[in-house]
């Protein structure tokens, strides 16, 4: 356990820094354009050259790439060209407000589908199970611009129960934070609800069950002690992916609703070609994933003993 | 086979089970009524797609959504099953009635531990405590004999070997003391000195708690060996049943007699007394024929007799033996017409020499990444999966490789074919050194003089492509044929070869019966007119009838194109039957070589004698030594010292078996023991299979 942990660790450690180098080699390595995206395309020939002389930019590029590394790591990112202060300040609180976001949806989405992927891989075939992957798929397959507008019509314009904006400027509202939750689990649940059924009614169909249902006992043991713990392997997998969703492709709901997280920053700093707010928002992304990778492997061995006792 | 009493456990009567899917009504089951007296074991027996696991489930009442029964009743102690709710069935099951499985590993769940998995029958039937559930588990897993019942309480089911999830199955079914065990396939998939062992606990418990027992196996040595009355089932009736003995020795339905054809009993030999094949197939359950079932493939057949109305069961017998009915209206004219023809074939003589091994290796090496293995730097490990093989095989000659699993037959195979190339030692195929020219650099003539037939025939043929495409493929890779007009009449020669109808060569592999992809499979093999075949258990996946035919249609080829056969099996009948020469293996190394005669009479090499006991024989005539050997195979990776069947050895001598490599000893010219204990001594065990004088003439 211990050795698979460090080499998990190890292996998400060597990722990062093949990241690192990829994204180092793709913005980094031309200076010039650093400087026209830095001080703006109407500085002149000769500020830009200062500015690069200033800051080490014609220093060899491997001693670059160790600073820049360097910076990284320590937690300085540089300074953001749209807001004019250090790029950590900016980022830590809109990756905290995209967290608070995603922690709510959490919260509904992995008993609501779970529950539900349960119920309906339960019976195969049954009323219920029809029922759920008709909804399932329905709501999954609206896509988030359609169902923002949709909802925004219903809760906003027609029935006036919440605002249409999320921006929170004078501070924390729950209020503000219902569509955002509401749109994300509508368009989330679905996927994860039929993930779940699948892997639910491959397992009732195993051998182990029926031995289960054989041995005489209640058929809430046979679901709860013999089924569920198997059928949850895959879906364990799917939900540590909707993190990593949940971080970087909440874009258009962050957007419509002016919330002000992790999704709208990263479009952002894209349009408006924020170099070091770029750069430090794909090392976040990254981060996330691979935690999120190397979580949910030793959490499976966890889950599953026969990886654990090979 | 315990004391019975006459108090009746389970009554069946008149049951019909069917299918419901959108085709329309299916019958699985048709007519069927059996009872159960206490103590007594009931077999079943019948091919795949008899119905004889359905009759289990319904007992269980267990058919899934869409299977019911449709009429008659299951009276289970004085109650119909048919009509309980699901909480009284519930009440009945693990408790009053409980199963055992065909493959216990995936009948285990893996993500419990075996504690957990035995206590919860207990706690889920009995107003007990948990600890009080422990101890019944520990002490049940010693009453089924598992040497160390804490460890395997604390294991997952991954961990054991299949003999242990078996006995843990068994020990499972028994906690709760049922009245009725119902049993399907219980050791069918495992190794056969494994499956003596099972047998035998079966046989114990039966005794020692009077549980009555439903035996259900293709297996008619296993059903004689271990029931009071069997009833033998085809296409979804009961074709015959009886008291074991009575039925065995004079078996009345045509079904069964031919039943008692396609096994290689003692007294078959390919020469002298052919193996007589079961023609045509079992009908499917909506096409089956009017009348009689079995009427397109019996040769009594009567037409205006056999194919009018539904046939019911008629008494043959009914004394002190019990009773023997049959499901025949010609049972009593066809006692006169069965003569024995004369059905002998000519024996092919023994030709020069083909293949030739001398002192094969084959190892593997193992990579431990443990943090424990890489600190005592033991990471590397060499499983020696051939040790020092040596022998030689001729044309027209039948070479049987025999052993269990993990005693490196298949390796074997696989350095042959070239699929793997040899550690060390050399290998000549038609004079030619192969041992170190991989399938890769084979010459097209080496890769056509040396083909396999597997065992698994639907693995084997491509979903996608028509059956004269993968003949035809194989004709021009072996670089027989490029001209498409002439491949396309090979592949029709080689259809008519395997004995198909020519119209398969439009055919995908899911539109034919296993049979039938075994036939293809040989066909494909013979492509390239191959002076070896090797057969790895060609016959092991398939049915008795269809497996005794394709055991013919081998043997014929033989005879006519006088190749080489390396049959590779682990069931010694069929071996006996069909082989010239025998090569017995065990954990990678040869006990026991030998012609066939000389293998199966002393001196034996103990695991040879051990393996002998462990076949099951369907005849009452012959007996058999007792020999059950305990324990497990050995890992290949932490083989014994010495001789590597030193620990499960009957007759191990003492230190010296445990240090010394066992010298190879001479009997014959070609029969040669690797053993300590001396020949003389070995040659006076007595043979373990007497087959009286009357039954051999």
């Amino acid at each position: 356990m211990a050795i698979l942990i460090t080499k998990r660790l190890l292996m998400m450690l060597l990722t990062m820094f093949a990241v690192s180098l990829i994204l180092f080699l793709l913005l980094e390595i031309d200076v010039d354009t650093i400087a026209i995206k830095v001080l703006g395309q109407f500085s002149t020939e000769e500020q830009r050259y200062l500015w690069l002389e200033r800051n080490g930019y014609y220093e060899p590029v491997y001693k670059r790439y160790i600073i820049w590394l360097g910076n990284f790591i320590t937690g300085d990112f540089g300074t953001s060209t749209i807001y004019k202060i250090p790029v950590a300040e900016v980022l830590w609180p809109r990756l905290w407000n995209t967290t608070i976001l995603a922690f709510w949806v959490f919260v509904f989405l992995v008993p609501v589908s779970l529950v539900l992927g349960i119920l309906s891989g339960m019976r195969e075939g049954s009323k219920l199970d029809r029922t759920i992957s008709v909804v399932s798929i329905l709501t999954t397959s609206v896509p988030e611009f359609a169902s923002t507008v949709f909802f925004s019509g219903l809760f906003v314009f027609s029935l006036q129960w919440l605002p249409g904006t999320s921006s929170m400027f004078e501070g924390f509202d729950w209020k503000q934070l219902v569509l955002p939750v509401l749109v994300l689990l509508v368009y989330d649940f679905g996927y994860v609800t039929r993930m779940t059924r699948a892997s639910m009614a491959e397992v009732m169909t195993t051998h182990y069950v029926r031995t289960a249902v054989l041995k005489g006992l209640p058929y809430k043991r046979v679901i709860l002690k013999h089924a569920l713990r198997n059928a949850l392997i895959a879906p364990f997998t799917v939900l540590m992916l909707q993190i990593n969703w949940l971080l970087s492709g909440v874009i258009v709901v962050e957007f419509f609703y002016a919330y002000k997280g992790f999704g709208a920053l990263l479009l952002e700093a894209a349009l408006r070609q924020d170099i070091y707010m770029i750069e430090a928002c794909t090392m976040v992304a990254v981060f996330v994933v691979v935690m999120t990778q190397v979580f949910s492997d030793i959490a499976y061995t966890l889950l599953n003993p026969r990886i654990r006792f090979s | 086979m315990a004391e019975q009493s006459n108090e009746v456990v389970l009554n069946i009567q008149n049951l019909d089970i069917s299918y419901y899917t959108r085709a329309g009504e299916i019958p699985a089951v048709v007519d069927f009524s059996l009872e159960v007296k206490r103590g007594e074991t009931i077999g079943l027996v019948g091919e795949s797609g008899c119905g004889k696991s359905t009759v289990a489930m319904a007992i269980m009442q267990y058919m899934g959504h869409n299977g019911a029964v449709k009429s008659g009743t299951i009276e289970f102690k004085g109650r119909d099953l048919t009509k309980l709710s699901e909480e009284e069935l519930r009440q009945i099951r693990g408790k009053e009635i409980s199963m055992i499985y065909q493959e216990p590993f995936s009948a285990l769940n893996p993500s419990m531990r075996i504690d957990q998995q035995l206590m919860e029958v207990p706690l889920a039937h009995e107003q007990i405590d948990v600890k009080e559930a422990h101890e019944r588990a520990r002490q049940i897993l010693t009453d089924v004999n598992i040497p160390d019942p804490d460890r395997v309480l604390a294991s997952y089911p991954h961990q054991l070997s299949g003999g242990q999830q078996q006995r843990v199955v068994i020990a499972m079914g028994l906690l709760s003391n049922p009245d009725l065990l119902l049993l399907d396939e219980p050791t069918t998939a495992l190794d056969v000195t494994v499956e003596a062992g099972i047998v035998k606990l079966i046989a114990n418990i039966s005794k020692k708690f009077g549980t009555s027992q439903i035996y259900i196996s293709h297996n008619l040595g296993l059903i004689l060996e271990t029931c009071d009355r069997v009833f033998v089932m085809y296409s979804g009736e009961v074709v015959e049943e009886g008291r074991i003995k009575p039925l065995f020795k004079s078996p009345r339905h045509p079904y069964t007699h031919g039943l008692f054809g396609c096994i290689a009993l003692p007294t078959a030999d390919k020469t002298a007394a052919p193996l007589t094949p079961i023609r045509g197939q079992l009908p499917l359950p909506h096409e089956r024929p009017k009348g009689c079932n079995f009427a397109p493939r019996c040769d009594h057949f009567a037409a205006g007799v056999c194919d009018q109305d539904d046939i019911h069961m008629e008494d043959v017998a009914d004394d002190v033996d019990g009773k023997h009915r049959v499901r025949c209206l010609r049972w009593t004219e066809i006692e006169q017409i069965r003569a024995e023809a004369d059905q002998s074939k000519e024996a092919a003589g023994i030709g020069h020499e083909v293949l030739k091994v001398i002192d094969m290796q084959k190892y593997y090496s193992m990579h431990d990444r443990s943090l424990k293995a890489v600190m005592s730097g033991t990471s590397v490990k060499l499983v020696k999966a051939n040790e020092k093989i040596d022998f030689e095989a001729h044309e027209s000659e039948t070479l049987a490789i025999v052993g269990e699993s993990g005693c490196g037959k298949s390796t074997l195979a696989k350095v042959l074919l070239g699929l793997e190339t040899a550690t060390g030692g050399e290998i000549f195929l038609n004079g030619e050194a192969i041992h170190d020219v991989s399938v890769q650099s084979r010459s097209n003539s080496q890769l056509a003089s040396m083909q396999m037939v597997f065992q698994n025939p639907s693995d084997t043929l491509n979903p996608s492509h028509t059956v004269g495409q993968q003949i035809g493929r194989a004709i021009t890779k072996f670089g027989v044929e490029h001209n498409r007009h002439k491949v396309r009449d090979m592949v029709m020669s080689l259809l008519d070869i395997v004995k198909l109808p020519r119209d398969f060569y439009y055919r995908r592999p899911r539109q034919l019966s296993g049979g039938q992809k075994q036939r293809i499979g040989i066909a494909r093999a013979f492509a390239g007119q191959p002076s070896m075949i090797i057969a790895d258990e060609p016959v092991s996946a398939l049915d008795v009838s269809v497996a005794a035919a394709i055991t013919e249609l081998l043997m014929d080829l033989q005879r006519e194109r006088k190749m080489t056969l390396l049959f590779i099996s682990h069931d010694l009948s069929i071996v006996r039957y069909l082989s010239d020469r025998i090569l017995v293996m065990y954990l990678g190394q040869v006990m026991e070589q030998g012609l066939t005669r000389e293998v199966f009479q002393p001196p034996y090499h103990p695991y040879t004698e051990a393996l002998l006991s462990a076949v099951p024989i369907a005849d009452p005539e012959v007996s058999k030594r007792e020999i059950v050997l305990e324990g497990n195979l050995p890992s290949v990776l932490n083989p014994p010292k010495g001789c590597p069947f030193e620990t499960r050895c009957p007759r191990k001598v003492g230190k010296i078996c445990e240090e010394d490599r066992p010298p190879v000893q001479s009997d014959s010219e070609n029969h040669h023991i690797a053993c300590h204990i001396p020949l003389d001594e070995l040659r006076q065990v007595e043979p373990v299979i007497e087959v009286p004088d009357a039954a051999v003439a």
